[in-house]
């Protein structure tokens, strides 16, 4: 190696960094996987894009300043997620993603009671909404993080956070108490 | 305050999220307002719907080991420890490899080694970065490639194309085993002015056209297939350097 490589050599993480990386941002694995899991609505789509983001962290890790490594590893995760689905499948992480016209009917009342539980009607219904108001709907009620840190996580002020949890939650609503109706939703 | 007004309010109440004046002002207008006081209700009971439950997704059973790993191969052992460090390597290698013997990983990452994602040439990069470390470069240390090729025997289930061009101005440095997307692969060093060059070797199957390159952190790579082989080499030396080393190989 010449002087200009042993310079970039400087970048490459030490085993040191790798054990404040272990101690401080793997135990938030679990938040990450969840995160993914519901941004993406897929098991193995989010297995993936946790590994792909947790190396992502880790090389980045060098730049971590702050004391919040959940909400900082949160970001990188939900970066990771809609570099992804842009990606993959780009009607998912438009921004303009109109649920209104997006939304299908959830089975009728007697189907409903056939396909089972509470857990499978909501799961839908969470899958149903955009992106935007899943991911602040899932930091908010699974995760239990603070509008701050949604903001945070999100890049979003915290005002936005706010209504944008507003209409994600009255809309879970609709979807899980007027199934099959479409004129519940032109309103909101 | 107008229901309107209390849309938002009502869930930053919910959750806790206005500070005590804010508060008592919408309980004030919750007294008053039948239907605030029902959609209110109807959230409360939403949230616990929601708790019960149980949405928070388990983590898939390997997936912690399968991150520390990848994580302990990009990162680089202290320098003192080298001698060691290279044993936990070569230990580490046998393992990959043992797993790589099944070849389960393999259709997985066929549909993944687009090396047109960043993804994956950021990898490729880092791979590179990451064998520069102290006693990493290479597994098998020679100038001859009669002794190169035959250590790969039985390592990788592939031939790789293995020859030395001192002559040419790149000297074979020696070859090691390297792990690209969980897959093990075989890298074949050589020397250039003073640098050094990486070359990946994996079976890659499929159309045959491919042809990639790119920079990342000063590092260049080019990509290239080669009959079921897809070549990479990286460096931090020039890319008319690779292009030359490119030419060699696929001569």
């Amino acid at each position: 190696m010449d002087d200009s490589g042993q310079g970039k050599r400087t970048d490459v993480l030490l085993v040191q960094d790798r054990e404040q990386f272990d101690r401080l941002v793997l135990p938030h694995l679990r938040a990450a996987f969840n995160l993914a899991r519901w941004l993406l609505r897929s098991r193995e789509d989010a297995e993936d894009v946790t590994q792909e983001a947790l190396l992502r962290a880790f090389r980045f890790f060098s730049g971590f300043r702050g004391s919040d490594a959940r909400a900082w590893l949160l970001q990188i995760v939900r970066n990771t997620c809609y570099t992804w689905m842009e990606k993959n499948r780009s009607m998912d992480s438009s921004v303009e993603f109109d649920e209104s016209l997006h939304l299908s009917p959830l089975p009728g009342p007697e189907a409903q009671a056939v396909a089972g539980s509470e857990r499978e009607r909501l799961t839908k219904a969470l899958e149903q909404l955009s992106p935007r108001s899943r991911e602040v709907l899932v930091l908010r009620e699974l995760e239990g993080c603070s509008y701050k840190e949604i903001a945070t996580i999100t890049s979003m002020p915290i005002g936005t956070v706010m209504s944008t949890l507003a209409r994600g939650r009255e809309r879970l609503q609709q979807l899980l108490t007027r199934p099959g109706t479409k004129e519940a939703v032109h309103d909101v | 305050m107008t229901c309107d007004a209390s849309r938002s309010v009502l869930h930053a109440y919910l959750d806790g999220e206005l500070d005590a004046p804010g508060a008592a002002e919408f309980e004030q207008h919750l007294e008053g307002c039948t239907s605030c006081t029902r959609t209110l209700e109807a959230q409360e009971s939403l949230r616990s719907t929601i708790q019960r439950s149980q949405l928070y997704e388990p983590l898939p059973l390997d997936l912690e080991n399968k991150i520390r790993r990848q994580l302990r191969e990009s990162s680089a052992p202290a320098t003192r420890k080298k001698i060691y460090a290279w044993r936990w390597l070569a230990a580490a290698a046998a393992i990959i490899l043992l797993v790589g013997v099944s070849w389960k990983v393999l259709p997985k990452f066929r549909a993944n080694s687009d090396l047109s994602t960043s993804a994956a040439a950021a990898e490729i990069v880092d791979a590179h970065i990451r064998s520069l470390q102290p006693g990493h470069l290479t597994d098998v240390t020679s100038t001859d490639q009669h002794t190169v090729k035959p250590w790969f025997d039985g390592k990788v289930p592939f031939a790789p194309p293995v020859r030395d061009f001192a002559e040419e101005g790149f000297p074979l440095i020696g070859g090691r085993l390297d792990v690209l997307q969980g897959q093990t692969v075989a890298a074949l060093v050589y020397g250039r002015r003073k640098h050094f060059i990486s070359v990946f070797v994996f079976p890659e199957h499929g159309e045959e056209s491919e042809k990639y390159s790119g920079a990342k952190n000063g590092y260049q790579w080019i990509s290239w297939r080669q009959g079921e082989l897809r070549l990479c080499a990286v460096s931090d030396t020039n890319r008319d350097d690779l292009a030359a080393l490119k030419d060699l190989i696929s001569r």
